[in-house]
């Protein structure tokens, strides 16, 4: 049995992006977990490429790569959290945990191969047109039938900006300038005047 | 099977172990709220490869722009979240959700 080129291609994307989601999740140094998540990210911009969605491939790669992940290394350096505040303790749970998602993983992988997905032949809502390609079949469905859901989730990324402005801004005395009525009132020319005799050539300090 | 010589079985495992790594990823690092928020995008990312590979293997958009959604909900939730990640830092000095529960500012 020989191995297609494109197979070779698919289990090698596959391989190097489960690896790196399981490096993302049990190392200890987070700055070495958020380059694997950019490495899984890639190469499922790669498994994209080979289902022929290439222009979903480059948003992923254009908004994980390029936005969350230097959002989370920020975070991360900003933070400075040190190995010592993250205690290493070991989790007693892990092996309950692992058996958990282990059998998560049989239920669904049983599924898939006792149901025998069937492609069914059904009426195809926005079939995908062979002779334009996929960057412009997405804009010309994108742009006219899903222009609603299209606005919201530009309004859904607005107010998740303005609350991130909001929570993160610490000091909100430094863009607003109120008047303070109290101290108009309570000044007078003991505290706002001073007289200073100068002498000739010396000058004062301040 | 389209164009490809893989069936489709073999694109919803991919997926199925991905989604698996990040559950465990949730309920393994309850100390680092960072870890715990990359392990949701693992997820996430997960789901966005089943809607691409059905969207490729049924001949149909519609899977193509709803991942474009989901990686949209995807953005927000991580700002949101590291916004919030920050300002817990600020006032608790550390990044672990044990100390979490208790509701004193």
């Amino acid at each position: 049995m020989t191995m297609t080129f494109v197979e070779i291609l698919f289990y090698l994307f596959s391989f190097v992006l489960i690896a790196s989601s399981l490096v993302v999740i049990s190392s200890r140094n987070t700055v070495h977990a958020v380059m694997f998540l950019v490495l899984a990210f890639i190469n499922a911009a790669a498994l994209f490429i080979l289902l022929k969605a290439e222009f979903l491939a480059m948003l992923l790669i254009v908004v994980y790569v390029g936005a969350i992940a230097v959002l989370f290394l920020f975070v991360v350096m900003m933070l400075d959290v040190d190995s010592k505040t993250v205690k290493n303790e070991f989790n007693r749970h892990i092996p309950l945990l692992a058996l958990v998602a282990i059998v998560i993983f049989t239920e669904i992988f049983l599924i898939i191969k006792m149901s025998g997905i069937k492609l069914y032949e059904t009426k195809k809502l926005f079939p995908i047109a062979k002779e334009i390609h996929n960057t412009q079949a997405i804009g010309n469905v994108l742009y006219t039938d899903f222009i609603l859901p299209f606005q919201i989730s530009g309004a859904v990324l607005f107010v998740a900006m303005i609350g991130a402005i909001v929570l993160t801004l610490r000091d909100e005395t430094r863009f607003i300038r109120k008047q303070k009525i109290s101290d108009q009132v309570f000044r007078n020319r003991e505290n706002s005047l001073e007289i200073v005799k100068v002498k000739s050539g010396k000058g004062i300090d301040l | 099977m389209n164009h490809l010589n893989i069936p489709i079985e073999y694109f919803i495992t991919v997926s199925a172990i991905i989604f698996c790594i990040g559950l465990s990823g949730i309920f393994i690092n309850r100390k680092n709220v960072i870890s715990l928020l990359m392990s949701i995008e693992i997820m996430l990312l997960a789901v966005n490869i089943n809607f691409v590979t059905f969207s490729s293997f049924l001949n149909d958009l519609v899977g193509q722009i709803f991942a474009i959604f989901v990686l949209t909900v995807a953005g927000a939730e991580a700002a949101i979240g590291l916004a919030i990640l920050v300002i817990y830092f600020h006032n608790r000095h550390s990044i672990e959700i044990k100390t979490a529960s208790s509701m004193k500012g």
